[in-house]
């Protein structure tokens, strides 16, 4: 067998001077750290506001009392945490369910099936829908006929935005159980809705939960889908079938008006909101990693 | 090792089949399948990835309560034969067997003979352990729960017989509600074998069941299977040609999807009639 060596060439090679490539690693650096420190500071800059104006609307009488009219002092704005909390609950009951089970069908039954491949690019589409455009095919669908706002249809709105998210990290989640637990679990003659049920889900838990936390986290600050569904109110819930009061649009409303002690509630209701967010999101992030450490 | 537990006092009652997944008599458990009779009989079996045939008209008798082993280098086709004989294959859409593998009276490819009673006649040992995510008596108990009626006592019964069987009781006995994950890799494996023979197959498939574990848990597994064999028949997939050696009565090498050559593992070893068999087995490849 010839060995072929390299022949020599007979070139020295021009090496690119040193110091201007550091010069460009310099810049790249300071222009990503730059651009780092804005995206960072404007979310410090805005939490720092939200704290500091929302801060001195909270009294016993905010999380208690019912709106007041504007000049009345000591009104709350118990009816629309409570509103937004049953909508979101609700959106939250009949969203988690429809999917999980979706995303059991992408990861499980549907796999590699061209039925499968549709449902997972519609799911797609449908988390970049405008939520406005949700809350008007809703209006279209539920309040039109009933010819009058609902918590129902607000719940509706949520829900069907909730959905996709739902359903997307559900298939992520079951897609990272190996497949070796699968097959180990019908090795030993149980079925295959037993297997998802008992082996499946176990495995993932953690990360279906964080699924179903982000996407709550996700709706319990729309506004748009519940201004053409829930609409708001100012008087205490009665009943789902009328305008239900709710912290996101109330800040809508508030916030616009031109009374001082509005838009210190509406600030209040700021706080609030982004709150729970925060503490949905760490959660849902704690929960995860925790899942993953095993 | 001397300290390996055989425990047959253990009280087993009865296992009774849940009747809504009544099985024909056929299937129950062969009395009459006398220790080296022919156990599973394979006829023309071909198998495809898609489009791609993986397995090429593999016949072969495998022999009831001996081990069989299948050698033969990386991708030819082991354990894709082994997969089919509990049609586990079918969890993925593209793939396919056909031809005969005869159990009984019965062809196990035919869709008409159901895959979940299937795979309680027939267990399987997966090459990486797979314990479920919960406790160690709930991973034994697993199977018995989805295949079988029984009381509470039974059921403990039957899982700390089976505990007992893959030698592992004497290490978990203080800590059943333990995660099975917390056990070693050797434990774990072994924890997968109690829960297949918990709900009493007439055969185990073993898929590289060792290559995944330390040397000592390999004996420890080896021995087990020595002992297994008394009441199974066990087929095992294996990369080394020393394990297949060590406890195999019988051995089949595998080659680019085709059968090459079985035998006694004796012959096998010292005196192979096939070129192909021999420089595998001297090391000349794979």
């Amino acid at each position: 067998m010839v060995v072929e060596h390299p022949k020599e060439i007979g070139v020295t090679l021009a090496i690119r001077p040193v110091a201007r490539r550091h010069a460009a690693n310099r810049v790249v650096q300071v222009v990503s750290s730059l651009g780092a420190l804005i995206g960072l500071g404007i979310l410090v800059w805005i939490l720092a506001v939200v704290v500091m104006k929302g801060l001195g609307a909270f009294d016993l009488a905010f999380f208690t009392r019912l709106p007041t009219p504007p000049g009345i002092t000591g009104g709350g704005l118990v009816n629309a945490i409570v509103g937004t909390l049953i909508m979101t609950v609700l959106a939250a009951a009949v969203g988690t369910p429809i999917g999980i089970l979706a995303g059991v069908y992408l990861a499980e039954f549907g796999r590699g099936s061209k039925f499968a491949v549709a449902v997972r690019s519609l799911t797609n589409i449908l988390t970049g829908v405008p939520s406005i455009i949700v809350g008007v095919f809703v209006y279209t669908l539920l309040v039109v006929p009933a010819k009058s706002f609902s918590g129902y249809a607000g719940a509706a709105a949520l829900a069907i935005i909730m959905l996709p998210i739902v359903v997307r990290t559900t298939e992520d989640m079951l897609n990272l159980v190996p497949n070796s637990l699968r097959e180990a679990g019908l090795a030993l003659g149980a079925p295959r809705w037993r297997v998802i049920t008992s082996i499946v889900f176990r495995a993932a838990r953690n990360g279906l939960i964080t699924g179903v936390l982000l996407s709550v986290a996700r709706v319990s600050g729309e506004t748009a889908p519940l201004l053409f569904t829930a609409l708001n109110s100012p008087f205490w819930i009665h009943s789902l079938n009328q305008p239900t009061p709710n912290l996101t649009v109330t800040i809508f409303n508030y916030a616009m008006s031109p009374f001082a002690d509005w838009k210190t509630q509406a600030w209040g209701a700021s706080l609030l909101i982004t709150a729970g967010v925060l503490v949905l999101n760490i959660g849902a992030r704690l929960l995860f990693r925790r899942g993953k450490i095993r | 090792m001397s300290s390996f537990p055989v425990e047959n006092d253990v009280t087993t009652p009865a296992i009774r089949v849940q009747p809504a997944d009544a099985a024909p008599e056929s299937l129950e458990r062969q009395a009459d399948a006398a220790p080296g009779a022919v156990k599973i009989s394979v006829r023309n079996l071909n198998f495809f990835y898609g489009k791609a045939q993986a397995l090429f008209d593999n016949n072969i008798d495998i022999l009831g309560n001996r081990i069989t082993a299948i050698i033969g280098p990386s991708g030819c086709g082991k354990s894709t034969h082994i997969r089919t004989y509990n049609r586990i294959h079918e969890l993925y859409r593209d793939q396919r067997a056909n031809g005969q593998i005869i159990m009984g009276e019965q062809n196990i490819l035919d869709p008409a003979v159901d895959a979940i009673e299937l795979r309680r006649r027939i267990g399987m040992i997966f090459q990486k352990p797979s314990p479920f995510p919960m406790s160690i008596f709930d991973n034994v108990a697993y199977g018995l729960r989805v295949n079988y009626r029984l009381k509470g006592s039974e059921l403990t019964d039957r899982v700390e017989m089976a505990l007992r069987k893959s030698a592992l009781w004497n290490e978990v006995k203080d800590k059943l509600e333990e995660p099975g994950m917390a056990l070693s890799g050797g434990q774990q494996q072994r924890l997968c074998i109690a829960r297949t023979i918990a709900i009493e197959p007439e055969v185990l498939l073993m898929d590289e069941p060792a290559s995944a574990i330390d040397p000592i848990a390999t004996a420890k597994i080896e021995e087990l299977m020595l002992e297994l064999k008394h009441n199974y028949t066990i087929v095992i997939v294996t990369h080394s040609m020393q394990q297949a050696a060590r406890v195999s009565d019988y051995t089949a090498f595998f080659y680019q999807g085709y059968i090459i050559e079985y035998g006694s593992t004796k012959q096998m070893f010292t005196n192979p009639t096939n070129k192909q068999t021999e420089d595998y087995i001297t090391g000349r490849f794979g």
